[in-house]
C-alpha cells in the first residue's frame, strides 16, 4: 500500500460501497417488516390516504346531497355510516372530512418540519454563541401555553385554513430542532465524520452522504409521530369552533356537530370519532415501529 | 441547591416578559375591538368607555401602564364583565379548575404509573401488551371525543353518572377527571415503562435480589425510586398542561373553571381577560417546570450530585 495511486484507486473503490447507504434502510425495512403493529399502521395510513384522494371519484354521494325527507337514519345498505340531520351520506362526509384532517396533518408537519431541520442543523453546526442564542429561544418558546396561543392566533387573525398551518408549524417545530441539532452536534465528533474529512470529501458531500442520511432516521421517525399529534390540533380547533369552517369539513367539525346530537344519533359521533382514533392508532404504531427499526439503541431500552 | 433555585427562577423572568408582550401586542391588533359587538350604543359612551379602559392613549402607554399594574398583582378590569375585575374572575375559576386538575393527575397518576411498571416488569408478554395498548387509547382518543362518548354511555345509555355540572350532583365530578386524565395517563404509562425496564436491569437491583429481599421490596423500594424519575420529572409540565388544557373537558361538562372563562373571552374579545389568563397560565407553567426540576434534582442523588460538583 505504499503506491499512493494504488492507495486512492482502493479507496474510491470502496467509497461507492458505502456509499450506497442501503444497509442501515434495508436493515430497518427487515426489521419494521417483523413489527405487525407497525405493518397494519402502514396499511391502514395508505389506504386512508388512498381513498381520501380518490374520494371525488369513489364517494358513494355528492357531498352537498341532501335528502331532507330521509332525515337522520342509522347505518343501513344504502347508508353505510347512517346519514346527519340532513340526510347527507355520513360515508361521504367522512370522506372528504378525511382530505382536510389528513392535509392539515401532512401539510403542516411538514411546515415544522422545514423550520425545525433548518433552525436545528444551523445551530448545531454552527455551534458556539449563536446556538446558545438559538437554542435558548426554543427553552422559551418552549414554556409558552402554546395551546392558548393558537386559540388567540386564531381568533386574532380569524380562521383561516393557511394560518391554521402556519399556527401549528409553528408550535410544533420545537422538538425537531432540538432533535436534530443534538444529531447533527454528536454527529460532528465523530470518527467517521473525521475520516471523511480526511479523505477530502467537500463539505457539502460530507452534509450529503453522511450528516444528512445519519439525520434522517430520527427525523422521519419524529414526523411519523407528529402528524398524530397535529392532526389533534386541528380536530380540537375544529370542534372548539376555531378551525376549519363549514362547508370545508374535517374529522374534528364532523365529532362536534355529532356531539350536539349524540343521544339522538349516537353514529354521527361514533364513526367520524372512529376515523380518527384509527389514524391516531396507526400512525402511533407505525411511528414506534420506526423508531425501533431505525433506532436498535433506543427500542432496547 | 439554593443557587440552583435562583437561577432558574431569574431566567423565568425573561420569558415572562416574552409571554407578556406577544399576547399584549397580538390581542391590541384584532380587528374589532371588545365594544364593536354592542352596534347600538353611541359613539360618546364608546369613547367613554375607552377612556376609562385607557384604550385612548397611545399603545405603548397602554403596555408599560399594563406592565406596572402587573408588577402590583392586578390584571385590570374586565372588559366583558362590568365591575368584575380579571382577578376575580381568576380566583373564582382557578379553585375550580384545580381541583378538577387535581382529580384528573390522580386518575392519571394512577392508571398511568400502575400499568407501566405492570408492563416493565414483564416485558414482551401479554402482561406488557395489554396495559401498554389500552394506554395508547388514551393518547389515540382525545379529551373531546373520549368525554361525548363517556357521556353517552356512563350518562345517557346506563344512566350511572351525571352528564354535566360540578360539586352539584354526587358523582359529577368522575367524568370530567377521567376525561382528562386518561391522556396523561398514558404518556405516564410509557414513561413509567421506560424507567422502570432501565432500572431494573441496574446493578444495584441485581444486589437486592441477591441480598435476598422479596421481590415487591425490590419493585417498590429499590425499583420505583429510580424507575420513577421521568414521571416525576414529567408530572410538573404535566399538571400545568392539565390546568391549561382543561378548557374542553370544561366546556363539554360544563364546569365554570378558568379554561371556560378563556375560552369565552376568546370569543368575545375580552382583552383584559385574555391577557389575563394567558399571563396567569404561563406563570403556572414556568413555575411547575422549576418544581419539577427542582423535585427531580432532589430525588435523584446523581443529579444532586453533579449539581454539587458544577457549583
Amino acid at each position: 500500500m505504499s503506491d499512493p495511486v494504488l492507495a486512492e484507486g482502493a479507496i474510491k473503490k470502496s467509497v461507492p460501497q458505502t456509499e450506497k447507504g442501503t444497509s442501515l434502510w434495508q436493515d430497518a425495512w427487515l426489521r419494521l417488516r417483523k413489527n405487525t403493529f407497525a405493518l397494519l399502521g402502514l396499511g391502514v395510513i395508505v389506504f386512508f390516504c388512498i381513498i381520501a384522494l380518490l374520494t371525488p371519484y369513489i364517494a358513494p354521494y355528492g357531498y352537498e346531497q341532501q335528502n331532507l325527507m330521509l332525515g337522520a337514519v342509522p347505518p343501513s345498505a344504502e347508508h353505510w355510516l347512517g346519514t346527519d340531520i340532513f340526510g347527507r351520506d355520513m360515508l361521504t362526509r367522512i370522506m372528504y372530512g378525511s382530505r382536510v384532517s389528513l392535509m392539515v396533518g401532512f401539510i403542516a408537519t411538514g411546515v415544522a418540519l422545514i423550520i425545525g431541520v433548518l433552525w436545528g442543523t444551523i445551530a448545531g453546526y454552527a455551534g458556539g454563541r449563536v446556538d446558545a442564542v438559538m437554542m435558548r429561544l426554543v427553552d422559551i418558546l418552549y414554556a409558552l401555553p402554546f395551546m392558548i396561543f393558537i386559540v388567540l392566533l386564531m381568533v386574532v387573525f380569524g380562521r383561516n385554513i393557511l394560518l391554521l398551518f402556519l399556527a401549528i408549524g409553528a408550535v410544533e417545530w420545537l422538538t425537531m430542532a432540538r432533535i436534530v441539532r443534538g444529531q447533527v452536534l454528536s454527529l460532528r465528533r465523530q470518527e467517521f465524520i473525521e475520516a471523511a474529512v480526511s479523505l477530502g470529501l467537500s463539505r457539502w458531500t460530507i452534509i450529503r452522504r453522511h450528516l444528512i442520511p445519519n439525520t434522517l432516521g430520527p427525523v422521519i421517525v419524529y414526523t411519523t409521530l407528529t402528524i398524530p399529534s397535529v392532526m389533534l390540533l386541528e380536530a380540537f380547533l375544529s370542534f372548539l369552533g376555531l378551525g376549519i369552517q363549514p362547508p370545508q369539513s374535517s374529522w374534528g367539525l364532523l365529532i362536534s356537530y355529532g356531539v350536539e346530537t349524540m343521544e339522538e344519533y349516537p353514529w354521527l359521533l361514533l364513526f367520524p370519532g372512529l376515523a380518527l382514533s384509527i389514524t391516531l392508532f396507526a400512525l402511533n404504531f407505525l411511528g414506534d415501529g420506526l423508531r425501533d427499526a431505525l433506532d436498535p439503541r433506543a427500542s432496547r431500552n | 441547591m439554593f443557587r440552583f433555585i435562583v437561577s432558574r427562577l431569574l431566567q423565568a423572568i425573561p420569558v415572562l416578559l416574552v409571554v407578556i408582550t406577544a399576547t399584549f401586542f397580538l390581542v391590541r391588533a384584532a380587528p374589532g375591538g371588545p365594544f364593536s359587538a354592542e352596534k347600538t350604543v353611541a359613539p360618546e359612551v364608546i369613547k367613554a368607555l375607552e377612556a376609562q379602559y385607557k384604550l385612548d392613549q397611545p399603545v405603548w402607554q397602554q403596555y408599560l401602564s399594563y406592565l406596572n399594574d402587573l408588577a402590583h398583582g392586578d390584571f385590570g378590569p374586565s372588559f366583558r364583565y362590568p365591575g368584575r375585575s380579571v382577578d376575580e374572575l381568576i380566583a373564582g375559576g382557578l379553585p375550580i379548575t384545580a381541583e378538577l386538575a387535581f382529580y384528573a393527575m390522580l386518575v392519571a397518576i394512577i392508571i398511568g404509573v400502575s400499568a407501566g411498571v405492570l408492563a416493565a416488569l414483564k416485558p414482551n408478554t401479554p402482561q406488557d401488551y395489554v396495559p401498554m395498548s389500552a394506554a395508547m387509547i388514551g393518547i389515540c382518543m382525545p379529551s373531546f371525543l373520549m368525554g361525548p362518548l363517556l357521556v353517552l354511555i356512563f350518562g345517557i345509555w346506563l344512566e350511572w353518572l351525571p352528564v354535566s355540572g360540578w360539586g352539584d350532583l354526587p358523582g359529577d365530578k368522575i367524568l370530567p377527571a377521567i376525561t382528562l386524565g386518561s391522556g396523561y395517563a398514558a404518556f405516564l404509562a410509557r414513561l413509567s415503562r421506560g424507567g422502570m425496564l432501565e432500572v431494573m436491569s441496574q446493578d444495584y437491583i441485581r444486589t437486592a435480589r441477591a441480598k435476598g429481599l422479596p421481590e415487591w421490596v425490590v419493585v417498590l423500594k429499590h425499583g420505583l425510586r429510580g424507575g420513577l424519575i421521568p414521571v416525576i420529572a414529567f408530572l410538573g409540565p404535566a399538571f400545568a398542561g392539565l390546568l391549561s388544557g382543561s378548557f374542553v373537558v370544561e366546556t363539554i361538562f360544563q364546569i365554570p373553571g378558568l379554561g371556560r372563562f378563556y375560552v369565552q373571552a376568546a370569543f368575545n374579545r375580552d382583552y383584559t381577560m385574555i391577557l389575563g389568563t394567558t399571563v396567569f397560565f404561563a406563570t403556572l407553567i414556568v413555575l411547575f417546570n422549576l418544581l419539577s426540576d427542582i423535585i427531580a434534582v432532589w430525588i435523584n442523588p446523581k443529579l444532586r450530585h453533579q449539581l454539587r460538583e458544577g457549583k
